[in-house]
């Protein structure tokens, strides 16, 4: 039975696994002890329960339990990541590299950085999304202490070269942050073996509840600090304090327990329908898939449609699907997406993008449905598109002078 | 952001989507806006010649839903309007009438613009001085 609306939304959050509730609930109502409660019962309960969640979160990224911090979600890990080896390594340098395609959570601690007296270079992508690196390589100087890189693109679903980024990083004693947000639990994701000296990711974005993430920090080969970025009672080795939110906490090993089982069976069936959504809605004319078809996560892709304005497509529907636009239209700002920008698209078709995330609750009726929706709004909104017309009568648009407000 | 029902019945209905012949002596062809601003509106106006009123009205919007309820709400208000009446209207009414947000009051904006460089266009065709307007304040 088709249920309306339909969620396509997932890089922006999950639904919750029903699992992974049952498996917190206790913990709001009879375990409800501050793990740091040595003296008593609920205290020992609360502690048992996060160090198991803990094991779980590490055994997902190939890490060990104590090189996890728990965070209040990603936006918190990269920035305690980022400032924490920035403020630590102060005495090695003051140098870090990223890309123009990361997210804000990143790109906006960076420019605090700089600020503070920091220097970031910002590494261009390719038209895939995908960073040179040369150009990687090329960048790192004496004073270089970090290179922060994201595992997978939010807008996109672009997976990156980690294994090769820390390669480099290794030869010049760099660390490595990544923001894995997108990636863990839909790819295999290993610190280990792709060299992952910092990473950040958060509960919400696979199947686990908002507000809990963790931040992974090595401790061997090379063992790695950060600065703390809050004061208090010195709590995940003095490197977060506050309260650990133990109820979050569960569910976000639990939902990191039914991805590692659930990953391949998940990444195959939703593969096959986001390849059918992709090839149906491709059948449109002048519709063009943006970054990597390569390197991408299984679960995204992200269209433009040229000659038609995403947030006039998304009206279309947007009562019975849920999607967003690439297109930045929604806030009060006119700009297109950057990430869109900085893979070299032309205004026109980064203002025509929609931005398409499956989950483990996809499935084929919600995908046909979607199909169809979409292919009508595209073709209903081209006929009532000047820009259409014009492209239709063999008009270039870019000898046309716009006015430009 | 949630959707006036006039937008949303505009965008769901759009009135007079179509092309006039822009060749024309009495028709007059507005476009405005810019593909990299998100919008581009192209709005037409088939003026009688003997009485000064503008008989048909067409639109094509490259835009959101309001860019298109405006341009289609303009074309509903210019039929069987004159042109110096249609000169009269202004973006305010159009927001009044949709309800349009203050984050969409630029859609507006660029509809007024169309309707007059839609008479510009006529009056010029037909030996007529061009109209100076005011800049737009929005953009």
């Amino acid at each position: 039975m088709l249920k309306l609306p339909i969620y396509l939304d997932n890089n922006s959050t999950t639904p919750m696994d029903p699992r992974v509730l049952e498996a917190m609930t206790p913990y709001f109502l009879q375990h409800y002890g501050n793990a740091a409660s040595r003296n008593h019962p609920f205290g020992w309960e609360a502690e048992e329960a996060v160090d198991y969640a803990r094991e779980r979160v590490a055994k997902l990224i190939g890490a060990e339990p104590k090189e996890i911090i728990f965070t209040s979600g990603a936006t918190e890990g990269d920035n305690l990541g980022i400032k924490g080896v920035f403020e630590m390594y102060a005495s090695k340098g003051n140098h870090i590299i990223t890309a123009t395609t990361e997210h804000k959570a990143v790109l906006d601690t960076c420019k605090h950085i700089e600020k503070q007296g920091g220097e970031v270079t910002y590494l261009q992508v390719n038209a895939e999304g995908l960073i040179d690196l040369k150009e990687l390589e090329a960048a790192i100087k004496p004073t270089t202490i970090l290179i922060a890189i994201m595992y997978a693109n939010n807008e996109i679903g672009t997976v990156m070269p980690m294994k090769e980024i820390s390669a480099i990083a290794r030869k010049n004693g760099v660390l490595v942050f990544s923001d894995a947000t997108q990636a863990v639990g839909k790819i295999p994701v290993d610190v280990n073996k792709d060299g992952i000296d910092l990473m950040a990711f958060t509960a919400h974005k696979m199947y686990g509840p908002k507000g809990v993430g963790a931040l992974y920090v090595r401790r061997k080969n090379p063992r790695v600090k950060v600065t703390a970025q809050m004061d208090g009672g010195g709590h995940e080795r003095g490197m977060r304090s506050g309260t650990l939110n133990v109820p979050g906490i569960v569910g976000f090993g639990k939902a990191c327990e039914l991805c590692m089982l659930d990953m391949e069976a998940d990444t195959k069936r939703i593969t096959k329908l986001r390849d059918k959504l992709e090839t149906a809605l491709m059948l449109l004319e002048e519709a063009y898939v943006n970054g990597s078809r390569e390197h991408r996560l299984p679960h995204v892709t992200n269209i433009s449609f040229k000659h038609v304005e995403g947030e006039g497509l998304l009206m279309g529907f947007n009562k019975n699907i849920a999607l967003s636009s690439g297109s930045a239209c929604t806030s009060a700002s006119l700009e297109p997406s950057y990430v869109l920008k900085a893979l070299g698209l032309g205004d026109d078709l980064a203002h025509s993008s929609l931005r398409f995330g499956l989950s483990r609750f996809t499935n084929e009726e919600e995908i046909d449905y979607t199909i169809k929706a979409i292919s009508e709004t595209v073709i209903k909104l081209r006929e009532m598109s000047p820009l259409w017309e014009m492209y239709k009568e063999g008009i270039d648009l870019s000898t046309i002078e716009w006015a430009h407000h | 952001m949630a959707y006036s029902d006039k937008v949303i019945d505009h965008y769901q209905n759009p009135k007079n989507v179509g092309t006039l012949d822009k060749a024309n002596k009495n028709v007059g062809t507005g476009l405005v806006g810019a593909p990299e601003c998100g919008d581009v509106m192209r709005l037409q106006i088939e003026v009688d010649d003997a009485t000064g009123v503008i008989t048909d009205a067409k639109f094509k919007t490259f835009g959101c839903g309001s860019a298109i309820a405006s341009s289609s709400l303009a074309t509903e208000w210019l039929k069987g309007k004159s042109v110096d009446d249609a000169l009269k209207i202004d973006n305010m009414d159009l927001v009044e009438e949709l309800n349009l947000p203050p984050v969409k009051i630029h859609c507006s904006v660029l509809a007024e613009d169309a309707i007059k460089a839609a008479i510009n266009d006529y009056r010029i065709k037909n030996g007529l001085e061009a109209i100076k307007y005011e800049e737009s304040l929005v953009h």
